[in-house]
């Protein structure tokens, strides 16, 4: 009897689908479920929660730090698109060029950073860009005669660091989804363009970007909810959830900051919610506008 | 058959795969050790959390002399240690929930409102702390207590003084000893800058220990009667122009980390670029953990005052020990901490191994304990702290605990001390930013 049940070719493939099915609810589906009923409640520490209906939303609303938080996670997110999508496409081209030199090098020095802790890289980080004269990037400035910059305490040289650190991690990752994009486009095309007498620019924004489109919209996807999600870096940078002025302050951390900080777990699942629901429209239309939910030809 | 090995092994895989992502979790732990200290096969193992390493050590002596005391009670303590905002948060979410608490905890002044909002879920510990009363100073059993039930026993006065770097003020040709109000200060501090070029002290703006020990001296808080926040008083008005006009003058100016108290700043005294720090007296262990390099070059004294007469000192910082509801012996973990935090020897343990000045006052008269000449702060240091501490003694203010202060301490350190030392925002529109954005938090 088991032993048919096991052998069903009906079976099988759910017995294999279990595990993720499992994890999804259990870890997903009944987190998201609980939060949206606990983002309408007053969580105090060690008590019955107490129903208090739409109090926390109104509350979020009329929040400027959260507004804050969400101009910084939004900021973020379009830098680190504009970077880390043209960036990695071109490295990856040129890493693809058979002529290219030392490609095993670059392609393993790209995705370097990908290894290391968020934790190491951001403390790392942090120093690199400390106020005082003698750190590394002050003192390369002191070459040309800029005096210290505070970069950890001004909006835009903050966010010069966050980025630089996004890039310095992301770049490699990023390059690698399009090189196995680009080893899928048969050589053909590349020859029969050729023999046509098209130029190399000709070529890659005729031949190689339009076929990259699907590995593009993938990691355009990925982006924008990582630089939506984006709190560890930012946590790292400043050494702790509290950035001067907020000026590092995004949306997670501020969840992070009234759920686990301040105990007030109620509004940060508010916080929570509606970080879903900005990430869910921006996604869907992103994909909407790309064409994925067209039926395929 | 083949099959049927290959769907087990998936399903092995799986499962391990799955158990891998569940054990991953675990590794940001801390650091974790068992403290046995001649504890017998019977002992209790009682767990204790802690974000200071010292502390730890200074139990570990505690314990020795506990389980020798003791011999039908002993105890093995495992010690964990984790990051500040690490532990404070680990706590949180465990007290609250009921699960995976440790038995007994630090945990810091600033975080302990939280702690105590609605019921409290640590025990009280009036009835150990009951003998002791009279020998330790009353308001610091205050500050750790709630509606007359005290839930933390602390471990040290924390008496604010000002460190000065002597080298660099007999360069500038400084007495310190002549410096008694904040205009003798400024002068000082502007002596300084002309002759070496470095500034006399730190515009803090991650921390309020300046401003708390200005409004200390005003007989102001940060909170009124009741609790509430007032932020915006014509006192911390007062405090941080006069702040505001030293950093115009160059006698104080912001420093990397934003307050004494950081790495980085260690590294900007160590290398001699700023003359004074007001800090708590356990900035002390400070100076001779990090900035070895100052030895013999620092010395204790009095604050300035605004005006001579005014109290000199606040009690800054501080942490409770606490033991939790789900503490697998109440009882047996509320007489180890009172024994270890409140007792005679705890006190004298307490300036040995950590520098700090004990809260059982009559420490402070022990010559033989607090002029002790193997003693690595009496080694360290110009002079001996407890002569400054005998001097302020009956001078020490205390600013409030209460459950808006933690949120008054966020709002000042992440946004307006930033907003007027590095942006030069107008004082009374920073404060009055902070006290409206304060009422808006705590609604």
């Amino acid at each position: 009897m088991f032993k048919n049940f096991l052998y069903s070719q009906k079976v099988a493939p759910y017995v294999f689908v279990l595990p993720f099915v499992l994890v999804f609810l259990i870890f997903w589906v009944y987190p998201l479920l609980s939060s949206f009923g606990m983002s309408f409640q007053k969580v105090t520490l060690g008590q019955e929660a107490q129903w208090v209906g739409i109090d926390n939303y109104t509350k979020l609303m009329s929040d400027t730090i959260f507004f804050k938080a969400v101009r910084n996670s939004g900021v973020y997110m379009i830098l680190t698109l504009l970077i880390l999508i043209p960036f990695p496409m071109l490295f990856a081209v040129l890493i693809n060029n058979k002529f290219m030199w030392g490609r095993e090098f670059f392609k393993s020095s790209f995705f370097f950073p990908a290894l290391t802790s968020v934790v190491v890289a951001g403390t790392i980080f942090r120093l690199m860009f400390g106020e005082m004269e003698g750190s590394l990037i002050n003192s390369l400035l002191g070459v040309f005669g800029v005096e210290p910059v505070k970069f950890l305490k001004g909006q835009v040289t903050g966010f010069i660091a966050l980025v630089a650190l996004a890039s310095w991690r992301w770049m490699g990752v990023n390059m690698l989804y399009f090189l196995s994009g680009l080893k899928n486009i048969p050589d053909d095309y590349y020859e029969a363009a050729s023999i046509d007498g098209a130029s190399a620019f000709q070529k890659f924004t005729r031949i190689t970007m339009p076929l990259l489109k699907p590995t593009t919209i993938y990691v355009l996807t990925i982006s924008i909810y990582a630089g939506l999600a984006m709190f560890i870096e930012s946590m790292m940078l400043w050494n702790g959830n509290n950035s001067p002025k907020n000026i590092g302050l995004t949306i997670v951390g501020y969840l992070y900051r009234q759920g686990i900080e301040k105990n007030n777990l109620g509004y940060a699942a508010a916080v929570g919610i509606v970080l879903l629901l900005i990430t869910m429209v921006i996604n869907l239309t992103q994909l909407a506008f790309s064409g994925m939910f067209k039926k395929e030809d | 058959m083949k099959k049927k090995g290959f769907l087990a092994l998936m399903v092995v895989a799986m499962v391990v795969f799955l158990a891998g992502c569940g054990g991953s979790s675990k590794e940001e732990g801390g650091e974790s050790s068992v403290l046995n200290a001649g504890a017998g096969e019977s002992a209790t193992e009682l767990s204790y959390w802690t974000f200071v390493e010292l502390h730890g050590q200074h139990f570990e002596k505690m314990l020795e002399k506990w389980n020798a005391a003791n011999p039908d009670r002993q105890i093995k303590l495992n010690v964990t240690v984790m990051p500040y905002d690490d532990m404070h948060n680990k706590l949180s979410i465990a007290v609250q929930t009921g699960v995976g608490a440790p038995d007994i905890a630090d945990i810091e002044l600033g975080k302990f409102p939280d702690f105590l909002a609605g019921t409290p879920q640590l025990e009280p510990l009036n009835d150990v702390a009951e003998p002791f009363k009279g020998t330790v100073v009353q308001s610091q059993l205050d500050l750790y207590s709630k509606e007359g039930n005290i839930y933390g026993l602390s471990t040290h006065v924390g008496a604010t003084v000002a460190f000065y770097n002597t080298e660099i003020l007999e360069q500038a040709g400084v007495d310190y000893k002549t410096i008694v109000t904040w205009d003798d200060f400024k002068k000082a501090g502007m002596q300084v800058y002309e002759k070496t070029g470095k500034y006399m002290g730190t515009a803090d703006t991650s921390a309020i220990w300046q401003e708390s020990l200005l409004l200390a001296q005003q007989g102001a808080d940060l909170t009124d009667e009741a609790g509430n926040p007032k932020v915006n008083s014509p006192e911390l008005v007062k405090a941080l122009t006069m702040l505001k006009d030293l950093q115009d003058n160059n006698v104080i100016s912001t420093i990397a980390g934003g307050q004494p108290d950081t790495e980085e700043a260690y590294g900007e005294y160590n290398s001699g670029n700023y003359a004074a720090a007001f800090m708590p007296l356990w900035q002390m262990s400070r100076y001779t953990n990090y900035m070895a390099d100052l030895q013999g070059k620092i010395a204790i004294a009095p604050l300035p005052v605004f005006e001579k007469g005014m109290p000199r000192s606040y009690g800054g910082g501080g942490t409770g020990t606490v033991v939790t509801k789900t503490a697998k012996d109440v009882q047996l973990a509320k007489d180890f901490i009172a024994y270890a935090k409140l007792s005679l020897d705890a006190n004298i343990e307490i300036w040995n191994t950590l520098g700090f000045d004990p809260i059982n006052m009559s420490v402070w008269d022990m010559k033989d304990v607090t002029h002790n000449p193997e003693n690595q702060f009496v080694k360290y240091f110009v002079n001996n702290p407890f002569d400054v501490l005998n001097e302020i003694k009956d001078e020490i203010q205390l600013i409030k605990s209460t459950s808006a202060s933690p949120t008054i301490n966020n709002v000042l350190c992440t946004v307006t001390l930033n907003e007027i030392f590095e942006d030069g925002k107008d004082v009374q529109k920073a404060l009055d930013d902070a006290q409206a954005q304060i009422e808006q938090e705590l609604k």
